[in-house]
């Protein structure tokens, strides 16, 4: 399939754009760090895997959202996903929008967002934000990367943002040093695998299974051979695994082959179900655990 | 008929050439793209591939004009409507009669195209979007006919607004799922459809409705909609010796009205004018004008104009009429606006039920609440163009399935109390709005010159 990829819709132009400013984006990582790539790496230097959890901003409040990210650091967390209330979450299953859809209508924005950025890199985590692209391409792309850096931010990670359309966020985040991470599927091809973590900083996120955010009882054969593609051509960039990942046991699985594991519904479920800050506290104490298995 | 004949020799029946966009990845100048998950690229990509063969396969081609000519029933007709344009200040209205095709409307255009391409592309399973109903009946109507399966997702306010369509999907085979997501309306149900084709794409191909979504949908629905433009162009030349001043047509998403103006984008001197739901009027706050009130964004895998808030959220958008009540718009709409080759105007709710009920009295012919809004615009153009003008108004779907909805609307006496959901079997009765042969016509807020 790959041949046909040009004529296919990706655009040559923005694709050597991409190329060009991950390359340079490459230069900077090695002079002045990336935060993800770091952290990462401290994880692997301790023989185990990241552990990401993502909680929206917002739900059921503000304040109470940034403590349960805070909880999640307490319980053994290195990055929040800390997640845009966006009114249109195309990927994300219903236990996301459920929590989501009350912090959009409560109008939580990006003021909100870079509250709860400051407060994980206080909490000692890495904050990354998770957005769809119109929050942040209405907020303005260049203002979000300066506001980002200047709060703490590594970066974002964009699902529904690919390479070939993130000129703008390409050159943002390159000048303000942020990380910048894209998803890759089991559906992408291998030229696409290539153009895209060409394209990444931070980390690339391997989405484990075709399908929306949610809990699954397996993750599947389908990561592992995502993240293996991927590896061939990643250049050392680390693999982290996202979507189906909810217990301790599946932590333990996916962090044998991946370098950092991605948790979201799981940690959303506890809000919703009134748990609070001490379940996810105790979530992200049984996926420490299993990141380190 | 004064129209292109069917297709006889096959391979030189190619659909005609493009404008000079999209590009080779399906932007409109800044518009368009693909805003979507990385998941779903590899389908738009077969999805593309497969289209470009196909719309240059005379095999293909001939199938496709073979069904539109025996199933849908094309050429539609042009029809003068001389005493409905006496409310045009005299200009004279020709209407493209889209609402006589199967179906109901122009969704089934462009839905026998893409059921052919799923076909093509080896999937047995479709899915759908739907706002008033008539897309997911016209993708119903050709899953039946090709022996697809079929699911459509239906904003859970819309499946109340439609009910008569939600039925006929039914009767046609589909699976109807209510989305009780966000607004329950068209927006919500294409982020539902989205879901279920990230999830399901090795088996299933997402028929979308409009010249909206990434690409390469614009482009391919346009294309498959152009023929209303294409038939409708030949027509009017052959019968006025002359084109049109003003080409007229609804805006939603906008597929009949990309759909009718394509053919025209080269007659530098034919007005296109899109008109979009303007609701309770644009400054309320409750409408649909997307383009006339709204501000470029990515909606629905897209850069268009939508409705949004300071934080980039998709503001609930509000018509009269369901197929309207969508606050995006696709992304062609949004270049031909910025390039300043088509304009765009709010036609508000009260607007568009009066030259409903006007075309019903006058002629005999019950649109679709979306199609009266492109002749509320007609009445305001003839007026301002003085009766020498010559007008083409898309027609692009019949009324059966909003008579509730205006027997309602003109049943009772305020306006403020319409509500096409619950409640439907209270206060039938004739009321002081009521209908009659010669008195408010239009209902409560008719024009005084009815």
């Amino acid at each position: 399939m790959s041949p046909s990829e040009n004529d296919a819709g990706v655009s040559i132009a923005a694709t050597a754009e991409a190329t060009d400013v991950a390359e340079r984006g490459a230069e900077r990582v090695r002079s002045r760090g990336s935060q993800l790539a770091d952290r990462i790496a401290a994880a692997k230097a301790e023989d185990r895997a990241a552990l990401i959890a993502y909680l929206p901003v917002g739900y059921p409040d503000v304040d109470t959202s940034i403590a349960a990210m805070v909880a999640a650091v307490e319980g053994g967390a290195d990055a929040i996903e800390i997640g845009v209330p966006y009114s249109d979450p195309g990927i994300d299953g219903p236990v996301i929008q459920e929590a989501v859809d009350v912090a959009v209508r409560a109008g939580v924005g990006m003021a909100d967002v870079l509250r709860a950025v400051t407060a994980v890199a206080e909490a000692g985590a890495v904050p990354v934000v998770m957005s769809y692209w119109n929050p942040i391409e209405r907020y303005g792309v260049a203002r979000f990367a300066a506001d980002l850096a200047a709060a703490g931010g590594a970066g974002a990670i964009t699902p529904d943002l690919i390479p070939d359309e993130a000129a703008e966020w390409l050159t943002a985040s390159e000048e303000h040093g942020l990380d910048r991470v894209f998803l890759v599927a089991p559906s992408s091809t291998d030229a696409r695998l290539r153009s895209t973590t060409a394209a990444c900083r931070g980390f690339v996120y391997a989405a484990s299974t075709m399908g929306v955010t949610g809990t699954r009882a397996t993750v599947g054969d389908a990561a592992e051979r995502l993240v293996a593609r991927t590896r061939e051509v990643a250049d050392g960039l680390p693999v982290c695994v996202g979507l189906g990942v909810s217990n301790g046991s599946q932590a333990a699985e996916v962090a044998a082959f991946a370098d950092g594991v991605i948790v979201g519904s799981a940690y959303v479920r506890e809000m919703l179900e009134g748990r609070g800050a001490d379940g996810v506290r105790a979530l992200s104490k049984e996926l420490a655990k299993g990141v380190r298995s | 008929m004064t129209t292109t004949s069917p297709p006889t020799q096959p391979g030189e029946r190619l659909l005609p050439a493009r404008p000079g966009w999209p590009d080779e990845t399906g932007h409109f100048g800044v518009f368009g793209g693909r805003f979507v998950p990385e998941a779903l690229i590899a389908a738009l990509d077969e999805l593309t591939d497969a289209y470009e063969a196909m719309r240059v396969d005379p095999a293909f081609l001939a199938e496709f004009h073979r069904l539109q000519r025996d199933y849908t029933g094309r050429p539609s007709p042009v029809t003068e409507v001389p005493k409905f344009a006496e409310h045009c200040g005299g200009a004279r209205v020709l209407l493209k009669r889209e609402d006589l095709n199967h179906t109901g409307s122009h969704k089934i255009n462009n839905v026998l195209g893409q059921a052919l391409l799923t076909k093509r592309i080896g999937k047995s399973r479709v899915i759908a979007e739907t706002g008033a109903g008539q897309h997911g009946v016209a993708t119903a109507t050709a899953a039946a006919l090709m022996g697809l399966s079929c699911t459509v997702y239906m904003g859970e306010e819309d499946t109340r607004r439609q009910a008569l369509n939600v039925a006929r999907m039914r009767l046609l085979g589909a699976e109807v799922i209510p989305v009780t997501t966000g607004s329950r309306t068209l927006k919500d149900a294409i982020n539902e459809a989205f879901r279920d084709w990230v999830t399901n794409v090795e088996t299933t191909n997402y028929v979308f409705g409009t010249v909206a979504g990434p690409h390469p949908f614009p482009a391919m629905v346009r294309d498959f909609q152009r023929v209303i433009g294409d038939e409708a162009r030949e027509q009017v030349l052959e019968r006025e010796g002359r084109r049109p001043d003003a080409v007229l047509a609804c805006v939603g998403g906008g597929s009949n009205a990309i759909g009718i103006f394509t053919a025209f984008v080269p007659d530098d001197g034919v007005r296109l004018v899109g008109l979009e739901a303007g609701g309770d009027g644009v400054d309320s706050g409750r409408h649909a004008a997307t383009i006339t009130g709204g501000t470029p964004g990515v909606l629905h895998g897209a850069r268009s104009y939508l409705l949004q808030d300071d934080n980039g959220q998709t503001i609930e958008s509000h018509s009269i009429s369901a197929g309207l009540d969508y606050p995006g718009v696709g992304p062609e709409h949004s270049y031909l606006h910025d390039i300043g080759r088509a304009e765009y105007r709010a036609v508000t709710d009260a607007e568009a039920m009066e030259a409903f009920a006007l075309l019903c009295r006058t002629e005999g012919i019950i649109p679709a609440i979306e199609s009266a809004h492109a002749l509320a615009g007609a009445m305001t153009l003839g007026r301002e163009l003085g009766p020498d003008a010559l007008l083409l108004v898309n027609l692009s779907g019949r009324g059966d399935k909003d008579v509730e909805t205006a027997s309602q609307w003109f049943g009772l006496g305020d306006r403020e109390e319409v509500d096409p959901g619950p409640g439907l079997d209270t206060d039938q009765q004739p009321t002081e709005g009521a209908v009659s042969n010669d008195e408010a016509v239009a209902g409560p807020d008719a024009g005084e010159e009815l």
